[in-house]
């Protein structure tokens, strides 16, 4: 137990200290470092509530995918980050003035609700005894949650093909290799005899 | 030394309140702000399966998956968006993106 206290704290402080840093350090390379060390304490706090699967899907999803996303954008564009920083100071009031109220507020709905006999009891899927976390996710996903998992993929789709009709650019001038073009070439529309006469030239 | 839900939820609400005051201190930067969104979802993430770790319903981690799911399909659509914008005007700063103002 109090080993699971331990990984708890220093999972939640690293966590903490590493989206603070996030949000504050001044080039945005180290930003997404940082966002990479939230995600994967986050996953460590997945692994000690239980939710193994959860835990590596953050890792795989956040750390192989998306961040690397970032850190590819963030590299590809040319831009004045020093000139990016100004007016930081002007927000700050107004920004630590309305987290503290949201936070406040957070706090006030955390310790305002209990939990009571009847919402135990109406479970929409309980969890089953004895079978491991990924096993029993994959019994919901595949069998109730069926529906709503095809449009999870439908929602990536759109997405891709989104970023990359977004993307995607034809720049002139820049000669391409057509490969039926060159397939289609016959003897006839590329090469011409001609018999030249003696001394006369064409 | 136990830990309780409570400590899950303050974490989550940290984090959560660590995403809206980087979408404040970061007016210029559309990069950090996506980031702070980023952590704002993951925050709702630890919400939802701490209450299913807690409650013992597996509800809120099947949900965590699709929350997952656009998030990175919004991170995708967003950085592209980003790029095409780039490409155009030359600049990311958010005040100078005021072109569908009418």
């Amino acid at each position: 137990m109090v080993v699971q206290a331990l990984a708890f704290y220093l999972f939640a402080t690293v966590a903490v200290l590493s989206a603070t840093a996030v949000v504050t350090v001044r080039n945005p390379v180290h930003s997404v470092l940082l966002l990479i060390l939230t995600f994967f304490n986050a996953a460590g706090l997945f692994v000690l509530l239980g939710a193994e699967f959860l835990a590596m899907l953050l890792v795989v999803v956040y750390v192989g995918a998306v961040a690397v996303l970032f850190l590819f954008v963030v590299m590809m564009l040319d831009i004045n980050f020093v000139e990016m920083r100004q007016g930081f100071l002007n927000y700050l009031p107004i920004g630590v003035l309305i987290a503290v109220v949201l936070f406040v507020e957070l706090a006030l709905v955390g310790a305002g609700w209990t939990l009571t006999d009847e919402a135990v009891a109406v479970l929409a899927q309980p969890t089953p005894v004895g079978v491991t976390n990924v096993e029993a996710l994959g019994r919901l996903i595949y069998t109730d949650y069926a529906y709503i998992f095809q449009a999870a993929g439908l929602v990536l789709l759109v997405a891709m093909i989104g970023a990359i009709v977004l993307t995607l650019r034809h720049r002139e001038g820049v000669r391409r290799q057509n490969i039926s073009e060159q397939v289609k070439r016959n003897r006839a529309d590329t090469l011409e005899i001609k018999k030249v006469p003696v001394g006369r030239g064409i | 030394m136990e830990i309780g839900l409570a400590h899950y939820l303050t974490v989550a609400a940290i984090l959560f309140t660590l995403g809206i005051f980087g979408i404040f201190m970061n007016r210029k930067n559309v990069i950090i702000i996506m980031m702070s969104i980023e952590l704002m979802l993951l925050a709702v993430n630890i919400n939802l399966v701490s209450f299913s770790s807690f409650l013992g319903d597996l509800v809120g981690q099947v949900f965590t998956i699709f929350v997952l799911t656009v998030a990175a399909a919004e991170a995708a659509i967003g950085l592209a968006i980003l790029v095409v914008y780039f490409r155009n005007r030359g600049t990311i700063a958010v005040e100078d993106i005021n072109m569908m103002k009418g």
